[in-house]
């Protein structure tokens, strides 16, 4: 048995950081890699339990994880780039038009 | 109050058979104007070229079959006078069933020969009096609806069938007052008489419902059977309620305000609703429902002071009237008064109410086109003041107006003499009180019809240079002469007493009841009432030179009169006023009460959204913190949850 106390401790700090990023960064590219990091963080924490447990499902659904953040990045790019393209600017605090 | 004779008389029975042979043919009379103005109405302007044509055959083809049916039943057995047929069955509802049935008995068959044969004569008279209106051919559909409606109330078996031709008298007078509804004033009339006929019509339903839950069916045959087993009291407000739809049918007081305003309709409209239709339903309503009314003799007693108080309520307005056709309007009020004293005064009064209502269908309908007559000469001009000396211009209207003139006022051997002069005589008999206000009524019968045959065509000529009053075209005076004929000889009706005897199989036969005074004396007495009128007349209004405009400086009596002895102001203070401000508080109850409580619901559900949608900010980052710290509450909620 893996003690994984480090691995889990590690994640911890990693979401963290992209939580605090995410909440405080103005530059939507900022942004976007802070969301990258909490992903990773949560793929650290899942391979981490998969390997305490002894079976493939964490891994797995770190796999599954990767493939969404690819889409997701495809995607999200793209709107980065056509707000910036009509904004000239890709502070997302700018980008407030949709509001009461 | 009031002694009437005693209500032991045997109520007749109806006991109807089934139309067989002529009689197959009943139908045909309410149907062949039906179908006329539903031909007219369909038809549109197609028919426009013929369709009076077609109003008018309609109306005749009805009059024929009535002439037929009549023949026939005067051939048959006095007790067997009586037929009905069932056209179809119409409601049956539980214990209601109620068939379309009609019944053809003495009573609706001179009914039926009044109402078409006068409404034929008032057809060909309209042909020239509309002559030169675009909407003619509607005009005759309405008329022929308003036949056909009345038809349908004198030959319906039941009180449904009677309150559906009640309710299609309603309409067509609605339709015809209204007729001219681009003038404001017309098209308010329409709606007065419609509104006020509507009062009348509740006591109608009223009284149909409390007849069914008393004897569980509404048919005449089957109610004059078993009324004498029913309570006094229910019998009491039965009738009650059925006078109070005579009275808004028949224009008597309290509901009689809106026949001097239903004049606003073309005259031939006004001679039919006052002659051949409409204002006689009341008066039918009471002795048909004599099986009722016999047996309730409080409700008789109203019957005779309601009559009273309008004929001599109309009477007055009769006299002050400038408007020719308005002064006419307030004696029919005052005639339909006498109708229904007769019919008030029970048994003894029943046909002669009915010989009254004959005579005066054929003087009134005289009357009225006569002034048609005078109003198409005088470029449709209604002010008998702008009248006089008409006699050599319209000599055929004069004389025949005349007639009728001699007839209303119950000049010795014309119709309405022998009509008018049994029904005081009666009334005498039964109640000296209400016998001389009928004698008092007479005289001023006499005073106001002399007067408005003086000022129209005696006196000395007032119209203006314009005006060229010249004769109607044959179309129009046909009519008038036969009507004019009918006006003096319809006094042979009661040769030998037999309208009396016809109509016994159905209202029932009188016990002798004499006179307090010889009935000569009773009757030379009535001829000198009138003839103090007619002088009183003379020396008031032909003496004397007749002012273009009214005088103002008159007596409270002339001023009462021309304010329709302040019906209308009656009807403002009691019930209109009332109804307004009761209307305007429901109004503001509504718009603070009930609006307020919505309006409030609905501006706090508002003043919430303006604080929530604060929320909505725009900022994404705000919304990340929004979804984190509800992460977090689920965390905390399911560490919380695990732990304890």
């Amino acid at each position: 048995m893996t003690d994984v106390t480090p691995y889990v401790v590690l994640s911890a700090i990693l979401f963290s950081i992209g939580c605090v990023g995410v909440l405080t960064r103005r530059n939507a590219i900022v942004v976007f890699m802070c969301v990258e990091l909490m992903l990773n963080a949560c793929n650290l924490a899942l391979v981490a339990f998969a390997k305490q447990h002894g079976n493939l499902d964490g891994q797995i659904a770190a796999f599954f994880v990767m493939v969404v953040a690819a889409a997701e990045v495809v995607v999200g790019l793209a709107i980065i780039m056509t707000i910036f393209r009509t904004r000239r600017s890709a502070s997302v605090d700018d980008a407030s038009l949709l509001k009461y | 109050m009031y002694s009437l004779s005693e209500a032991a008389h045997q109520v007749p029975v109806i006991d109807p058979s089934a139309a067989d042979g002529t009689f197959s043919l009943l139908w045909l009379v309410i149907g062949l104007p039906l179908i006329g103005a539903a031909v007219l109405l369909l038809g549109g302007r197609a028919t426009d070229r013929w369709g009076h044509w077609l109003g008018t055959l309609a109306s005749v083809g009805s009059f024929v079959v009535s002439v037929l049916l009549f023949v026939e039943l005067r051939g048959r057995e006095e007790a067997e006078r009586s037929v009905t047929q069932h056209l179809w069955d119409w409601i049956a509802v539980g214990d209601l069933e109620v068939g379309l049935d009609l019944l053809y008995d003495p009573l609706s068959a001179l009914f039926l020969l009044l109402i078409t044969g006068v409404g034929s004569l008032i057809h060909v008279y309209s042909i020239g009096y509309m002559e030169h209106d675009p909407r003619r051919r509607r005009f005759f559909a309405y008329l022929n609806l308003f036949v056909a409606a009345m038809l349908m109330l004198v030959l319906a078996e039941n009180y449904v069938g009677l309150f559906l031709g009640w309710e299609g008298v309603g309409l067509a007078s609605y339709l015809l007052i209204g007729f001219w509804q681009h003038k404001h004033s017309a098209a308010a009339a329409a709606k007065k008489a419609f509104v006020i006929n509507r009062v009348g019509d509740i006591g109608m339903a009223l009284a149909i419902a409390l007849l069914f839950t008393t004897f569980g069916t509404t048919s005449f045959s089957a109610i004059s059977e078993v009324s004498g087993a029913a309570e006094e009291d229910t019998l009491t407000a039965v009738g009650l309620l059925l006078l109070l739809a005579a009275c808004g049918k028949s224009a008597q007081v309290p509901l009689q305000a809106w026949l001097l305003d239903a004049m606003e309709g073309p005259t031939p409209v006004s001679a039919l609703i006052h002659a051949a239709t409409m204002v006689t339903a009341g008066v039918y309503l009471v002795v048909r429902s004599n099986f009722i009314f016999e047996l309730a003799p409080h409700a008789q007693t109203v019957v005779v002071v309601v009559a009273t108080v309008t004929l001599l309520w109309g009477a007055v307005i009769g006299c002050a009237k400038d408007d020719i056709k308005k002064a006419l309007a307030g004696s029919t009020m005052s005639q339909i008064g006498y109708m229904m004293l007769g019919a008030g005064l029970g048994v003894a009064g029943y046909a002669f109410a009915i010989f009254h209502l004959i005579t005066h269908g054929f003087f009134k309908a005289n009357m009225f086109l006569g002034a048609g007559s005078v109003m198409h000469g005088m470029n449709d001009d209604v002010d008998m003041r702008r009248y006089g000396a008409l006699r050599h211009a319209m000599p055929v209207t004069f004389l025949t107006f005349a007639m009728g003139y001699l007839a209303i006022i119950g000049f010795p051997g014309f119709s309405g003499f022998w009509s008018k002069d049994k029904i005081i005589e009666t009334a005498l008999a039964e109640n000296w009180v209400v016998g001389v206000l009928a004698l008092l009524g007479a005289g001023i019968t006499g005073f106001y019809m002399t007067r408005l045959m003086l000022l129209t065509f005696l006196t000395s000529k007032r119209w203006k240079d314009d005006v060229h009053p010249h004769e109607s075209p044959a179309v129009m005076t046909v009519p008038l002469i036969v009507l004019a004929a009918l006006s003096v000889l319809g006094g042979v009706l009661l040769l030998g007493d037999w309208i009396v005897e016809w109509l016994a199989p159905v209202v029932g036969e009188a016990p002798h009841h004499e006179p307090p005074l010889p009935i000569i004396v009773i009757t030379l007495l009535t001829v000198a009432v009138v003839a103090v009128g007619v002088a009183a007349a003379w020396f008031l209004v032909g003496r004397r030179e007749v002012p273009l405009t009214p005088p103002q400086d008159v007596s409270f009596a002339t001023r009462a009169a021309r304010a329709d002895v302040y019906g209308d102001a009656i009807n403002d203070v009691l019930v209109v006023r009332p109804g307004a401000a009761t209307v305007r508080g429901i109004t503001a109850g509504d718009r603070t009460l009930v609006d307020g409580l919505f309006t409030g619901g609905s501006s706090g559900v508002k003043a919430v959204g303006n604080v929530l949608r604060r929320l909505q900010n725009g900022f994404v980052r705000s919304y990340a913190l929004s979804v984190l710290g509800g992460v977090l509450l689920v965390v905390l909620a399911l560490l919380a949850v695990n732990l304890a």
